[in-house]
């Protein structure tokens, strides 16, 4: 029964960490956008504004990976089961 | 895995660390030599044959193909470094070519069906562990022992649990986000196979088993592993040209 409810907690859990990804999500979108923008009002300068755009969203995503980083833990690693 | 397994398709989603393939007792520590080791290994023996080919016979004139490849190669990793971290950083070139090329093949080795090496944590974990000290040894260098110091507690005293704080999350942020972005990639493929499989038992007829695979491949396989690589790099050099500069 507590394993189950740990079990049921932790899924739980896994899914309300992937709300992270709402973040990375906007603002990948926000800076896909001004390149776009960018390369639209400077056509010749595409190349650097795509690599930094690239390195940009890369970091952005960071937080997001951190929640399924999180989430990752929690459905397959299970931690809490231990502490019963 | 038997050669009629292959046709099989994934019949069970099973996500575990590297398969450990022998365990050795030194000291009382237990090392584990793990599937990751055993490809890194491949990978750099791969490496070096192909660069010992590559600049075997050099000559100054009426160079060969593979010459011009391999200068291409050297000179592509010379302009980045030029780039981002100013002319006087070259020497460093070797490394950072040296590691993006081990990323990069550590994270592509998944199209062979074999584990990504860059899907264990410790593998890109050490790698940021590189970047941390290389950052603070320059730090110091740049600054004296003093100056590093005093660097923690600016602008205020106070503010120097921040500063350890954001010290210890550059190697952190840097690993956890190699790995998660290759390991995400391995699962959601994962998932995908099992899921096409259920279809296909379900129905009776293959379905999208050719379509499919090959297109999220093309994205987590070969998009993600070349920007992951490419970050990792990136920061790398940026943290570090930052750090040559005295505050």
């Amino acid at each position: 029964m507590e394993k189950a409810i740990v079990l049921a907690a932790s899924a739980i859990g896994a899914g309300t960490a992937m709300i992270a990804g709402i973040g990375p999500g906007i603002g990948e979108g926000y800076a896909v956008g001004k390149a776009c923008e960018a390369i639209g009002r400077q056509p010749e300068s595409s190349g650097a504004v795509t690599r930094t755009m690239f390195i940009g969203c890369a970091i952005a995503e960071s937080t997001g990976i951190y929640g399924f980083v999180v989430a990752l833990l929690l459905m397959f690693v299970n931690p809490f089961i231990g502490k019963l | 895995m038997h050669f009629s397994d292959f046709f099989k398709g994934t019949t069970e989603i099973n996500v575990t660390g590297p398969k450990i393939i022998a365990s050795f007792e030194v000291f009382g520590i237990t090392i584990n030599f793990t599937e990751s080791i055993l490809l890194s290994w491949i990978i750099i023996a791969g490496v070096t044959l192909l660069l010992l080919w590559l600049t075997k016979d050099m000559k100054t004139k009426n160079i060969s193909k593979r010459q011009v490849l391999a200068e291409w190669a050297v000179q592509t990793v010379y302009n980045l470094v030029d780039d981002t971290m100013g002319k006087g950083n070259r020497k460093f070139a070797p490394y950072i070519g040296a590691l993006f090329t081990f990323s990069i093949l550590g994270s592509l080795i998944s199209l062979f069906g074999l584990r990504s090496v860059t899907a264990d944590f410790s593998v890109v974990l050490s790698w940021a562990l590189i970047t941390f000290i290389w950052v603070h040894a320059t730090k110091l260098r740049t600054n004296g022992l003093w100056g590093y110091l005093k660097g923690y507690a600016s602008p205020v005293f106070v503010m120097l649990p921040m500063n350890v704080l954001s010290e210890v999350s550059l190697p952190v942020s840097m690993s956890i986000r190699h790995f998660g972005n290759i390991a995400s990639g391995m699962i959601i493929s994962g998932l995908v196979y099992y899921a096409l499989t259920s279809i296909t038992k379900a129905i009776g007829v293959a379905f999208m088993t050719i379509g499919i695979p090959a297109v999220l491949s093309l994205y987590f396989d070969l998009f993600s592993s070349f920007m992951q690589a490419f970050i990792f790099i990136m920061l790398t050099m940026v943290n570090v040209a930052n750090a040559a500069e005295a505050d």
